[in-house]
């Protein structure tokens, strides 16, 4: 598997000046690979869709990149002029946000739609345009007589299912999805994962996949990064993150999602409040939360990135650097 | 907590007499001009039993009739058929304004958006004052200490310090907790909490519902618990009932409903809720993804009969009646045998 897109050490902030007022997402390293489905997850505010709108080079001023490189495909994304920045979204890169269903235009036919984000793209003919647009809809499992309808014709799932397929209609190699059935119901929520999973098969595309929601994450997910105030304090396999958590945060987080089976048994949630990105603490951002906190340690020297393997690394002083070797 | 109430004409008088008893609650909404006029059916012939300091999930899709069912027990809605009984004492079919103050003062609400559904203009004080002052629960001197006390009660100390505060100097947390101390105020016996942890961030939610559980607990109240999240009802109810096209067609004991659904809609509610203990993804059947019913055109027999898998040629004629299917659980579906509970 080659690295379809590789962050490494990003900072973003938002304001004018230098340092910006808010650093949202701060020295955020993270590699999908093609046909591999990488879960994002955290509280809101944590920097989740800042760092999907920096990965996919959408940010708008006063968001801007204050250091470190995102590389697609071998491309530095910064060195890209506005065109060839424009010609990367939809034919290389594509994304779907949460309320995305409402994206597209109440006044125009879905069909319509299609085709000018295509022409944008270079499919100027309208036969080609309504094949290429008939293939997404058949891969998203919308009939195709929808694309002759006007969005408010469709339900609320079905819109998602076509933006996804008008995310799709240029066979992008990555997409990046920021809550995408979050509005959705369960049936429709677990109908359009499905479809996702086969697709990402098929297809060979690669997924960032934004969620609050850690226990759907565990099942679609390859790989998931846990962030917390702009970083990303564990990465692991989505099996293991669920099966053995290392990070205080994990755990809860995870304990914040009460079963469907087992004992019924009173949980307590996360305590307290995620900090202000305008005024972190220093030392980890974790810390006044934390149960396992040290004082003089935690509150005062930044948490060092430990690597457990070469899929597993954690930010937490709970975990020495040589502890590398024992696991 | 007392025993739960099986949903039938008995509940009243089986076990301890049903705090709140729904009987054929039917809710019609009209639309369209005239010449196209549509009624759109919400709510369709449920009903429903609540024991005192009981905990009901009520579960469904969006569209499932949940927040007209929450609407209709308040009178926020004017029912179509059907009558509403708390501690036994109904609603005349128009109600006054006399009346409608004392139901309300039995059953609060608490609502899906805290960002909405408190006053932006009134300080906290004023909004918790409120309901003290309409429905006479304290002499006037003695308003402020009874918010004081409220506020402390939902966590919100110290309370003095959230007085003289507004709505979008709180979080979207901290608006909800002052949301339940203006349900708390009236005293209610019955809380009907609609979708309230669905807009709050996830680290926020589970300390809302333990909040909920322990206010209900202390208070002695019965906690209807509107969501469509099926592990956040199992983790505060007591029981749950399903919901789906208006109609409710599954209830029983938490344990019971979601550990051995018996209804095909639950089981695809069962299945399609994220479970990080599943090995790998979860799937569900194609035929049953399909779409819930058009409110303005309900099929005539079970409304789940047009996705569901076992659906005979008598699910498209009728809706069963309700058939038990253990303890105090009660299933419309011809799957469930009449006689064998």
């Amino acid at each position: 598997m080659s690295a379809l897109l590789e962050i490494r050490d990003l900072t973003v902030g938002y304001g004018w000046r230098f340092p910006p007022a808010v650093t949202a997402v701060r020295n955020v390293s993270l590699t999908v690979n093609a046909g591999e489905i990488v879960g994002v997850a955290g509280e809101s505010g944590c920097g989740k869709s800042t760092l999907a709108f920096a990965a996919t080079g959408l940010l708008d001023a006063p968001g801007r990149v204050v250091s470190g490189s995102i590389c697609y495909d071998g491309t530095e994304m910064s060195t890209l002029s506005r065109e060839e920045l424009r010609r990367l979204h939809l034919e290389s890169v594509s994304m779907v946000f949460q309320a995305s269903m409402n994206v597209l235009n109440p006044v125009m036919r879905i069909g319509a739609q299609f085709r000018d984000a295509m022409a944008a793209h270079g499919v100027s003919s309208k036969q080609e345009a309504r094949r290429r647009a008939e293939e997404a809809f058949d891969l998203v499992k919308v009939p195709r007589r929808f694309l002759d309808a006007y969005p408010h014709q469709l339900s609320g799932g079905m819109r998602q299912r076509a933006v996804i397929a008008l995310a799709l209609v240029m066979r992008p190699k990555l997409l990046v999805l920021d809550e995408p059935t979050t509005a959705l119901d369960v049936v429709v929520e677990r109908a359009i994962l499905q479809s996702l999973d086969e697709l990402r098969h098929e297809l060979g595309f690669g997924v960032i996949f934004i969620t609050h929601d850690l226990s759907l994450l565990v099942e679609i997910a390859d790989r998931i990064a846990i962030m917390y105030a702009g970083r990303i304090i564990e990465e692991a396999p989505a099996r293991e993150l669920y099966d053995h958590p290392k990070h205080p945060y994990t755990i809860a987080l995870m304990g914040a999602f009460p079963p469907l089976q087992g004992e019924r048994q009173r949980l307590s949630g996360i305590p307290g409040q995620p900090p202000d990105m305008k005024d972190l603490p220093p030392g980890c951002s974790y810390a006044p939360r934390c149960p396992h906190f040290m004082p003089g340690t935690c509150d005062v020297i930044d948490p060092p990135e430990v690597v457990i393997d070469e899929r597993r690394r954690v930010l937490c002083h709970l975990f020495q650097p040589h502890e590398s070797t024992r696991v | 907590m007392s025993s739960p109430v099986a949903v039938s004409e008995a509940a009243g008088t089986a076990n301890a007499p049903a705090l709140l008893e729904v009987r054929g609650l039917t809710t019609s909404y009209g639309i369209g001009r005239i010449g196209r006029h549509q009624v759109v059916k919400a709510l369709t012939d449920v009903d429903l039993a609540v024991a005192r300091g009981e905990v009901l999930g009520l579960v469904g899709e969006s569209g499932s009739g949940k927040t007209t069912f929450a609407r209709t027990l308040l009178y926020l809605e004017r029912p179509t058929a059907g009558t509403v009984l708390i501690d036994g004492d109904a609603m005349p079919k128009h109600p006054n304004t006399h009346r409608l103050r004392e139901h309300r003062r039995k059953v609060q609400m608490i609502f899906q958006d805290p960002y909405s559904s408190l006053d932006p203009l009134r300080t906290i004080e004023s909004t918790i004052t409120q309901p003290l002052r309409a429905f006479d629960i304290v002499p006037r001197r003695e308003e402020r200490q009874e918010v004081e006390d409220l506020l402390a009660q939902v966590g919100l100390t110290p309370a003095k310090g959230f007085l003289t505060r507004y709505p979008h100097e709180l979080s979207g947390g901290q608006r909800q907790r002052v949301g339940i101390a203006r349900a708390l105020a009236a005293r209610p016996k019955l809380l009907v909490a609609d979708e309230p942890t669905s807009m709050l961030d996830v680290s926020i939610r589970l300390t809302i519902m333990n909040l909920l559980l322990d206010l209900q607990r202390s208070r002695e109240l019965s906690l209807i618990f509107i969501t469509h999240d099926l592990a956040a009802a199992r983790y505060v109810s007591d029981r749950i009932a399903i919901m789906y096209a208006g109609r409710l067609v599954e209830i029983g004991p938490s344990a019971e409903v979601l550990g051995k659904p018996r209804h095909p809609y639950t089981m695809l509610l069962r299945e399609a809720a994220p479970d990080p203990t599943q090995r790998g993804l979860a799937r569900i059947h194609a035929e049953e993804r399909g779409e819930p019913p058009d409110l303005t055109a309900l099929p005539p027999g079970c409304p789940f009969a047009p996705r569901c898998t076992f659906a005979r040629d008598e699910c498209l004629v009728e809706l069963p009646e309700w058939r038990p299917a253990g303890e105090g659980h009660n299933v419309r579906c011809v799957l469930v045998d009449k006689a064998t509970p």
